[in-house]
């Protein structure tokens, strides 16, 4: 603080100091305290706020246990009710892309921090990022149309001869939810590549070289000495590409099939069609606490602790 | 087992740059060979070809007889000691130690009793929980040698693990890689640009200079019977006196240039070269009065004192830099700063020498 006084002078300091504040307090803490508040009241008409009626209570939260459903996992069936089957499937389908983004950043990471010549990474960062400068919604739509049925994706598989059929891609080939799977995979692919890439690079060289000299298999190299130093930058790129899938509303909206619904949408209906701001504040706080849940176990199970990640 | 290295006209470009030019030696099986050079003389490179990290672009790298073209540094019988020693932060120091025998899928317990025998061996029981962090200069460097001879390699390559080091200890660390490469028997093949270093642990030196190797010999050797001024001025200081040379007999020769007429030492092959006369100046002597041959008058600049001798730096005619050793000898007086003195040496202690050997 008053290293930036000296450095600033008062006015500006004040001035940082107030942005800051008004930052946390009035974007972010306040609308979620908002949400906090109103979803533990009941859904009235106008005249009826603050009358004998608006107590708090948990009734919004109980709502997600309604509605019982038959449905199936796999192959395994079991009855359910319909908005917490929604939730864990977009849960599992999240921790799925999150899964695909690794197994798609990793190698290419790794490749960039130290296989790449120096010389061409400006070139390949570029390449990266140019699809990114398109907007989200665009890229989704441009996936609609290659996953359509008469759709380029289609029409390539025929012409090399691998099918014989258009594929239904957004009614799904192995689950409902194949299109949304895809294209986040795509949208988010490089909010896994960066962070590994980051940690990738700092890794001294000579390490990867002295294991392989000392007899190390490649895949041994990776496993013992890449990854637990890339660690942090995997369970970064992990956290992020899992709220940003879980939380997504225009992929799903936009390429996923009627069967397949993600939370979001859920909630969105609660809010837009149904007009109850306070069962979807609900909704929103048991989502929001179970992905932060979810992380944490998940950092737990692998170690990795909150201040790995800050870096 | 230890295992020889021959290096058959082995060459290395990068590029259009000739990093090692026609390199040729065989070191033998259990000896500890230097690299000397300064840096850029392409004795790192010689290093990475010989553990398999670049392929020469020409010529043949043969361990223990087998000729090891196409092999990856993970099937090579050598164990590389890197100059920052690349140790693994993340595992404790009994894995560092053992991964070599990770990878080649040995027990838990085997690996653990091995790495606490090495550590033992380097003389640093107890560190095996430690983590890297946790070690000194010191320590880390004892840590990467057990690591290296966990795997049992035929040959030990060592790429100036010392260089990170104090004075003291790095002395120190000398003795002590010596003793473990007497007690295990291994091939050493060190490099460094330190000439002490290099002198004082190697059986054989090989110098280096621009890709090429100048001299392969003893340590003695390379001090005392330098082929070239490059060797000579490496490896040592020197007083060097152009001139022309005249008619070679019994192995000595006269140079006269603008100092006057000196006689040295020449070598059969130098002969028919331009040459200039070098002379150490430990071996060169001052008086007060001009000795009968290899004398020049010089005026001493600067007298500094360095413990066991006394360094006296002077001019002769034409501003030549001349530079001698006093004993401190508590007998011998050193002269003052501006005092004229004669500087003398004997024939039989100076040499008529070429330059370096570099690609024409």
């Amino acid at each position: 603080m008053e290293d930036l006084i000296r450095r600033y002078g008062t006015g500006l300091t004040a001035v940082f100091c107030l942005l800051v504040a008004f930052w946390i307090l009035v974007l972010v803490i306040l609308p979620n305290f908002a949400m906090f508040e109103q979803s533990f009241r009941p859904y009235l008409p106008v005249v009826e706020i603050g009358g004998p009626k608006d107590v708090y209570g948990f009734a919004n939260y109980g709502k997600i246990f309604a509605n019982p459903v038959e449905t199936t996992w796999f192959g395994i069936p079991v009855t359910i009710p319909i908005h917490i089957n929604t939730f864990l499937l977009t849960v599992f389908y999240s921790a799925l892309v999150t899964l695909m983004t690794l197994i798609f950043a990793y190698p290419l990471a790794y490749f960039l921090a130290k296989i790449a010549s120096p010389r061409s990474i400006p070139t390949l960062l570029l390449l990266l990022f140019i699809p990114m400068w398109v907007s989200e919604a665009l890229r989704a739509f441009a996936w609609y149309i290659i996953l359509t049925f008469n759709g380029p994706l289609n029409a390539l598989l025929k012409a090399l001869g691998v099918i014989d059929q258009g594929i239904r891609w957004q009614n799904g080939v192995f689950t409902s939810y194949d299109a949304i799977v895809i294209v986040l995979t795509y949208c988010y692919v490089l909010f896994m590549l960066f962070p590994i890439y980051t940690a990738i690079t700092s890794l001294d060289t000579n390490q990867i070289e002295a294991a392989e000299d000392l007899g190390s298999p490649w895949w041994r190299t990776h496993w013992r000495v890449v990854i637990p130093h890339a660690k942090p930058g995997i369970a970064s790129g992990c956290v992020m590409v899992f709220m940003l899938s879980a939380g997504s509303l225009l992929v799903p909206t936009v390429v996923g099939s009627t069967k397949a619904n993600w939370f979001p949408q859920t909630i969105y209906t609660w809010f837009n069609d149904a007009l109850d701001w306070n069962t979807g504040a609900a909704y929103s706080m048991i989502f929001l606490l179970v992905c932060i849940f979810f992380v944490i176990l998940t950092m737990r199970l692998f170690k990795v602790k909150l201040s790995d990640i800050a870096k | 087992m230890s295992a020889g290295i021959d290096l058959e006209n082995v060459c290395c470009d990068f590029g259009t740059f000739r990093a090692v030019d026609n390199a040729n030696v065989s070191i033998k099986p259990g000896e500890f060979f230097s690299f000397l050079g300064p840096s850029g003389c392409g004795k790192t490179t010689i290093l990475r070809m010989v553990s398999g990290f670049i392929e020469p672009t020409a010529g043949a790298i043969k361990i223990g007889g087998k000729d090891v073209k196409g092999t990856r540094p993970n099937q090579r019988p050598t164990a590389l000691i890197f100059q920052n020693l690349a140790l693994f932060p993340l595992m404790p120091i009994w894995e560092n130690i053992s991964f070599g025998l990770e990878v080649r899928g040995v027990d838990k317990a085997t690996r653990r009793k091995k790495a606490e025998d090495l550590l033992k061996l380097v003389d640093l029981p107890g560190a095996a929980d430690k983590m890297v962090s946790q070690l000194s200069g010191g320590q880390k460097q004892r840590v990467a040698i057990a690591r290296a001879l966990a795997v049992e390699p035929s040959v030990m390559l060592l790429d100036e693990p010392l260089s990170a080091l104090d004075l003291k200890l790095r002395q120190h660390m000398r003795a002590e890689l010596r003793a473990i490469q007497k007690r295990t028997g291994v091939t050493f093949i060190y490099i460094t640009h330190d000439q002490g270093e290099a002198l004082a642990m190697s059986d054989r030196v090989g110098v280096m200079s621009q890709g090429r190797i100048q001299q392969i010999a003893a340590p003695r050797d390379i001090y005392d019977n330098p082929v070239n001024g490059f060797v000579a001025s490496f490896v040592g200081e020197n007083n060097i006196f152009e001139g022309d040379v005249g008619p070679v007999a019994d192995g000595m020769a006269s140079l006269t240039g603008p100092h006057g007429a000196f006689r040295a030492r020449i070598t059969p092959e130098a002969q028919g070269k331009a040459l200039k006369l070098y002379v150490r100046p430990e071996h060169t002597r001052l008086s007060k009065t001009a000795a009968p041959e290899n004398s020049v008058e010089m005026e001493v600049t600067e007298v500094a004192f360095e413990g066991a001798f006394i360094s006296v730096h002077g001019l002769a005619a034409g501003g030549k830099r001349l530079q001698a050793e006093v004993k401190n000898d508590g007998v011998t007086q050193a002269p003052g700063v501006g005092e004229k003195v004669f500087a003398t040496f004997d024939a039989a202690r100076a040499l008529l020498l070429p330059d370096a050997n570099v690609r024409g």
